[in-house]
């Protein structure tokens, strides 16, 4: 059991509430107004047509008693779906907003990173910046001099690092920033999904740096991501939250698990027509409405045909367009896409669309669709239409009369065809030679 | 034995702790801020620094021309254009104060919410971004007093002018306070920003910038000399120009005033600091 002077963060009983809904009038004078209004008893002039007085006051806890205690040295995963209180939680530790019950207690200093290039002027240049962000998480400009050539080097920018960062490519402003953090002589270091942005070399360095840190530095890591993979290479530790509460401390493959399946909701019918487009643009040329597994269930056998149906609102004619299913495990690692064939026209209006579809080589287990219309042009051209940001889940089963143990971690994510075998033949007995 | 924490995170801290010497720590991040504001205010712009100089003096010609010659008010015998100058370039640094870090939490919330590094260092950055200003306009003034005592006017600078870096360090304080105050105020209260701008110009004529307190009834010019800015400018106008002599009496009312609204200032900062991102 490791002793209490190697406890880097102790949180106790921690709680942050929010408020629903609009946080006062904004203005003075809307105050002002609902406050005297209150005042004559007469009803509020600047509530909402149907809400009550009432739910002015709800409030909705984003953390709900967070108990943890993190040693020394130690590289802990963070996991859960959004608005699980990952976010709220990092925020706390970073000092960004303060917590409504409990405490943290901190041993060493802490370095944030909730996103990558925070306090980056877009006019300075990039050996500017570093000195910048350097101060802003808590170097000194002596502190940085004698890191900056690490960190160039790191940052693999050194032919632009007299540019304005503004002329930097995203990739490039990543790098720099997740530099300057990574070579911050902070105890503790909190990352935010930041290596979501940055090619696969640097990502892979990246982790390369911070598990690196841990080890040989004893620096503690925190690091919140909705990649499993990257939880799994990095961490050593891992917690899985959900509605403002830990729900599951330890081991990463088990903390990967029971986050999954936390994760998977599977519904037959969902309606997808005020979901979360991909792009701003995206869906006004035809909006899909819902997506809909037919026979009411979500789980098939390992070779039986998912059958759906697609509803589609069109603003206008369509023509050649297509409708495709990317499918991830339910770890979001993808597997691959299914695409229908070409609607040459469609029409305006309201339509649907029945199809069935037969994965065939998904082993037993928990997968994700996401649907995307696309329009399919004649120089195989694709502009995508329509993508709802939305995870429909399913599940596979096996096939009766077969149980077979499949382990995503080893085996991967496809059963590739059966070995078909074409002859066997029987040549000789042990005894007879 | 009790173990000895870096930092301990509670909903509340205690109101009286000012936190100043963790800004004191921050202090490369202040001067960094600093170089950058220098820096970015005026790339890509025509004018460039022009700018600070180009403001004050159109605003100096319009009141020699409005308040002196229109409405022809004493300037206790001094040339009109130095008089206003005199007292336009001081306000000017203390209205760019006010109105600059009264927005310091609206305009860095994107900053605020994703790192931290004390509040503070930020409005003083600002106020010290405009004393660089303050300087250039400063320098103008100086070539103005030089070309008016090249000219013959009856000017007497006296030893109250050697004040001047202490007067400006005053207003920086006077300035930031207030706009601190404001800046915590307008998290929840957008628009209280517009009074800053419309609050501020007022401010200026409860203040002898295009007047000289001279000309007031005993009554009116006590209640004048309470507002904290009437006897930095009257000082420092005095100490240049050597006309309107203000009792130091007054000056030190000022410096009382000065301290309280910094220090109630800077408790209200750090208090709307801590949770200011779940309303702003």
């Amino acid at each position: 059991m490791p002793e209490e002077k190697d406890i880097a963060i102790q949180i106790n009983g921690l709680k942050k509430r929010y408020r629903l809904g609009v946080i006062g009038g904004g203005t003075l004078q809307g105050d002002i107004q609902s406050w005297w209004a209150r005042v004559r008893g007469k009803e509020d002039p600047n509530l909402k047509i149907g809400k009550v007085a009432g739910n002015r006051n709800e409030t909705f806890m984003a953390l709900d008693g967070i108990d943890l205690t993190v040693y020394k040295g130690e590289r802990l995963g963070i996991i859960g779906h959004n608005g699980a209180g990952k976010s709220t939680l990092l925020k706390l530790l970073s000092r960004v907003t303060a917590p409504t019950e409990g405490e943290i207690c901190i041993d060493g200093r802490i370095s944030s990173m909730l996103e990558v290039g925070t306090g980056f002027n877009r006019e300075l240049t990039g050996r500017e910046n570093i000195y910048l962000n350097g101060a802003i998480l808590g170097m000194t400009t002596a502190e940085v001099d004698s890191k900056i050539e690490q960190i160039i080097e790191f940052s693999e920018c050194a032919k632009f690092i007299d540019t304005p960062v503004k002329r930097y490519s995203s990739g490039m402003y990543v790098k720099l920033a997740f530099a300057v953090a990574a070579h911050l002589d902070s105890e503790i270091l909190i990352m935010d999904e930041v290596l979501a942005v940055g090619d696969m070399a640097f990502q892979q360095k990246c982790l390369g740096k911070m598990s690196d840190v841990s080890t040989t530095e004893g620096r503690t890591v925190l690091y919140v991501s909705h990649n499993m993979n990257t939880i799994r290479q990095l961490c050593d530790r891992c917690i899985v939250m959900e509605h403002g509460k830990i729900i599951f401390n330890g081991d990463v493959e088990e903390a990967i698990s029971v986050y999954m399946n936390s994760a998977f909701k599977k519904t037959s019918y969902i309606d997808l027509l005020e979901v979360k487009r991909a792009k701003e643009y995206m869906g006004e040329k035809a909006r899909i409405k819902s997506f809909e597994f037919i026979k009411n269930k979500a789980s098939f056998l390992h070779d039986e045909e998912i059958e759906f149906c697609v509803k589609l609102i069109a603003n206008q004619p369509l023509s050649n367009m297509r409708i495709r299913l990317e499918i991830s495990y339910a770890d979001m690692t993808k597997i691959g896409i299914s695409e229908s064939k070409t609607f040459s026209k469609i029409d305006e209006g309201e339509n649907e669309f029945y199809f069935s579809y037969k994965p065939g080589i998904l082993p037993k287990g928990k997968y994700i669709i996401a649907l995307d219309l696309y329009g399919f042009g004649d120089n195989f051209t694709h502009q995508t239409i329509d993508h709802p940001v939305y995870n429909i889940g399913f599940e596979i089963l096996d096939n009766e009369g077969e149980k077979l143990v499949w382990n995503h971690n080893y085996m991967g994510h496809v059963r590739l065809g059966t070995i078909v075998c074409d002859n066997m033949i029987h040549l000789r007995g042990q005894n007879n030679g | 034995m009790q173990k000895q924490w870096t930092a301990v995170i509670r909903p509340k801290n205690n109101l009286l702790d000012l936190k100043l010497k963790e800004v004191w720590k921050y202090r490369d991040l202040v001067r960094l801020f600093v170089v950058r504001d220098f820096k970015t205010r005026y790339k890509q712009t025509i004018l460039g620094p022009l700018w600070f100089i180009i403001q004050p003096l159109f605003t100096t010609v319009i009141y020699n021309f409005v308040f002196g010659n229109i409405a022809g008010l004493s300037t206790d015998g001094m040339p009109g254009f130095l008089f206003y100058m005199a007292g336009n370039v001081p306000w000017l640094y203390f209205s760019t104060c006010i109105t600059n870090t009264s927005n310091t939490f609206v305009n860095n919330a994107a900053v605020f919410g994703k790192v931290y590094f004390p509040r503070l260092t930020t409005p003083i950055s600002t106020v010290i971004t405009s004393v660089l200003n303050f300087l250039i306009q400063f320098a103008m003034f100086l070539i103005f007093w030089v070309y008016f005592i090249i000219q013959g006017a009856p000017i007497q600078i006296n030893w109250v002018a050697a004040l001047t870096p202490v007067f400006v360090i005053q207003m920086a304080i006077l300035g930031m306070g207030f706009g601190i105050i404001i800046s915590s105020l307008t998290t929840k209260y957008r628009d209280l920003q517009v009074l800053v701008s419309f609050g501020v110009s007022l401010w200026m004529y409860a203040t002898p910038v295009i007047y000289s307190s001279s000309t007031l009834s005993p009554k009116m010019y006590t209640a004048l000399m309470l507002n904290p800015m009437s006897p930095i400018i009257e000082l420092m106008r005095y100490g240049w120009l050597g006309a309107g002599k203000t009792p130091f009496v007054f000056w030190g009312i000022s410096w009382v005033t000065t301290f309280i609204v910094l220090f109630l200032g800077i408790i209200i900062f750090n208090k709307v600091e801590k949770t200011f991102m779940d309303t702003v």
